[in-house]
């Protein structure tokens, strides 16, 4: 074993109150952060899931209309201009348009819809619905309806519906049953629920109802046409940049999750800054704490050091000894830490239950936190003891020994 | 030149604002194989002397060579290693580290100057410390030891590198009479055995007696250097 590890593993060893007040410092200090992150992280994933779990990463859907008055050249008029009501319109080329945003970078699926308002009527009860018509399989890569029905199939084809589960509640049908579509112009059509599901969103449980892409176009007056184009993409959090290459290529407007759910992320923002200002103040707070231990310790063992250093132990080993010492009590501590920080948060995810006494959410607990976790304490350690072992380098043996 | 030590004209002044003069113009020189003790009173400067010579502070002016080697040119660097390959200290204290065992501590000086243990460190640890007499006692810690076997051990770590030149440091000072005789015979048959240059310093008139020169310091300077006076 090289001198410099022989030499601060016995003194930490040796030294065993000192070591475990600095290991304590450094557990509490990496359970916090781990806890912190674990708790955190996995609130935001749940949140991101959640909201993901029943939208298109990016919309692209046509340019709004825009009331353009016709004059003829030079003359002179006062106008008030008047936005007419927004219609229903394709895309134009829709086909196309879709091979080529399913081109763009980033783009992992892509979906034709055609989304509307409509009734859904049983009975005498009657319910405002979203019709969303698609192409089954393409519309699955986009959002993940299959894994997520609760009853039937997820098979919205000729006139068959899979419908939300609080709709099918609200009206009270179950698979096999058959409603009532109505759309403006009291364009109708009946219809047959084949399957129902929970996207775990309240409003799209309440008021989807997902039908053929055929069956849609019949209902809107949109014969072979595609009112949006949606997407899926690689990287969630790419979705802004991709929404906008994507309008770039297509001349259409592309809405991406994070511009619409932009509340949404500027809370996760703040709350990663809250988390990281507590990482950083424990950081700072351990670090401290290291640093005055060894630095107490040096000053204990300046007789020592000065023999050390008499007897023909240069200044860089004296040095590199107490980083290590610091680096060693840095690394355990992580592993302690985690350990306990784990502790902490599989505690609360038991603790923390919705009154049906599912858990609230997961905690996230992975390898890249606990390495992380693990470098971060290393680093601090060393950077602790730099000031107490460039202290102890510094030593005038003579004096040490005499004082010391 | 034979010499193994010598001193030229070596001032020590300490203070800034007030200066004290603790060593004004000391020469001498050793040869390889002498037993000599440096004798003086208290504030004679004879610890400030010997922290010169051990290589652990430097001088104000004059010159010091050791093998040889004019000191002054050496780096702090440089001063280490060589002090770590050509002297071999004991302390009043015996200073052993107590976190270390008896032959951890014997091996200490050969292991920071190679940076890792070998076998040989550790068979000439072993040996030294059969010689002087703690072959039972290898894996003791210090507080285990009396202070006489402590301060055996510390004589067997000075020794270990098979240093040109030992310097004691009041060796029998915090000893009673029978481990001082103990440890004094032990440096005397090192010397005798294997022709190790020892230089002791005492103020203990006794000591000095059964030395085989002897070098007087009052005030910073040297006022007699011979036989030891009876």
């Amino acid at each position: 074993m090289p001198f410099e590890w022989f030499v601060a593993l016995r003194y930490l060893r040796e030294g065993r109150s000192q070591t475990a007040l600095i290991l304590a410092a450094v557990s509490i200090g990496v359970s916090v952060v781990v806890f912190l992150s674990a708790l955190i992280n996995g609130l935001q994933a749940s949140l991101i899931k959640q909201t993901l779990g029943s939208q298109p990463h990016v919309t692209l859907h046509p340019p709004e209309l825009v009331a353009r008055p016709l004059f003829a050249p030079g003359t002179t008029a006062a106008v008030v201009l008047e936005q007419s009501p927004q219609r229903m319109r394709s895309i134009e080329q829709w086909s196309s348009v879709l091979e080529q945003v399913a081109r763009v970078p980033g783009v992992t699926a892509a979906s034709p819809t055609v989304t509307g308002a409509a009734f859904a009527i049983r009975g005498t009860a009657e319910k405002p619905v979203i019709v969303r018509g698609v192409d089954p399989e393409r519309f699955r890569a986009v959002i993940d309806v299959q894994s997520k029905l609760t009853t039937g199939r997820f098979a919205p084809t000729g006139s068959d519906v899979v419908i939300g589960v609080g709709l099918a509640d609200l009206l009270n049908v179950t698979v096999g049953d058959k409603l009532r579509v109505t759309a403006a112009e009291r364009r109708d059509a009946i219809v047959t629920v084949v399957g129902t599901f929970d996207l775990g969103n309240k409003e799209v449980n309440d008021r989807w109802v997902i039908a053929s892409l055929r069956q849609a176009q019949t209902l809107f007056d949109l014969p072979g046409g595609a009112s949006t184009i949606e997407l899926r993409v690689g990287e969630a959090f790419d979705a802004e940049r991709i929404a906008l290459d994507a309008a770039e290529r297509t001349g259409l407007e592309a809405d991406s999750w994070m511009k619409i759910n932009a509340q949404l992320l500027v809370g996760l923002r703040s709350q990663n800054s809250s988390k990281y200002m507590i990482q950083f103040f424990v950081v700072i707070a351990v670090t401290l704490g290291i640093a005055s231990v060894l630095i107490v310790s040096v000053v204990q063992k300046s007789r020592e050091i000065g023999i050390l250093r008499a007897v023909g132990t240069s200044r860089s080993r004296v040095l590199r000894v107490f980083l290590i010492e610091g680096a060693v009590v840095g690394l355990f501590g992580s592993f302690v830490g985690s350990a306990l920080g784990a502790a902490f948060s599989l505690a609360f995810a038991m603790l923390a239950k919705n009154p049906d006494g599912s858990p609230t959410f997961p905690v996230q607990l992975d390898l890249p936190l606990f390495a992380g976790a693990s470098v971060l304490a290393t680093s601090i350690g060393l950077l602790a003891a730099v000031i107490p072992a460039r202290r102890a380098a510094r030593l005038d043996p003579a004096e040490a020994i005499r004082h010391g | 030149m034979a010499d193994v030590l010598r001193v030229d004209d070596v001032v020590k002044e300490f203070g800034d604002a007030v200066v004290t003069r603790v060593l004004r113009g000391v020469g001498f020189a050793l040869e390889r194989g002498e037993f000599a003790t440096l004798i003086g009173p208290s504030g004679s400067g004879k610890s400030t002397l010997l922290n010169l010579i051990g290589l652990l502070d430097r001088p104000t002016s004059g010159r010091i060579w050791i093998e040889g080697r004019d000191v002054s040119e050496l780096d702090e660097a440089e001063l280490t290693a060589f002090r770590g390959r050509t002297l071999g200290f004991v302390f009043q204290f015996h200073h052993l580290l107590p976190a270390f065992s008896a032959l951890e501590n014997v091996m200490l000086p050969s292991y920071a100057a190679e940076g890792s243990p070998t076998s040989a460190m550790r068979a000439r640890a072993a040996e030294l410390l059969s010689a002087v007499g703690l072959q039972n006692k290898l894996d003791a810690r210090p507080n285990e030891l009396s202070g006489g076997q402590q301060q055996r051990v510390a004589i067997a770590r000075a020794l270990a590198h098979d240093p040109a030149l030992v310097l004691a440091d009041e060796p029998t000072g915090n000893l009673d009479t029978e481990s001082a005789n103990e440890v004094f015979e032990l440096m005397r048959r090192f010397h005798r055995e294997r022709g190790t240059t020892f230089l002791i310093v005492t103020h203990d008139p006794r000591i000095a007696a059964r030395s085989d020169r002897s070098v007087e310091l009052v005030d910073g300077a040297v006022v007699y250097d011979g036989p030891p006076r009876a």
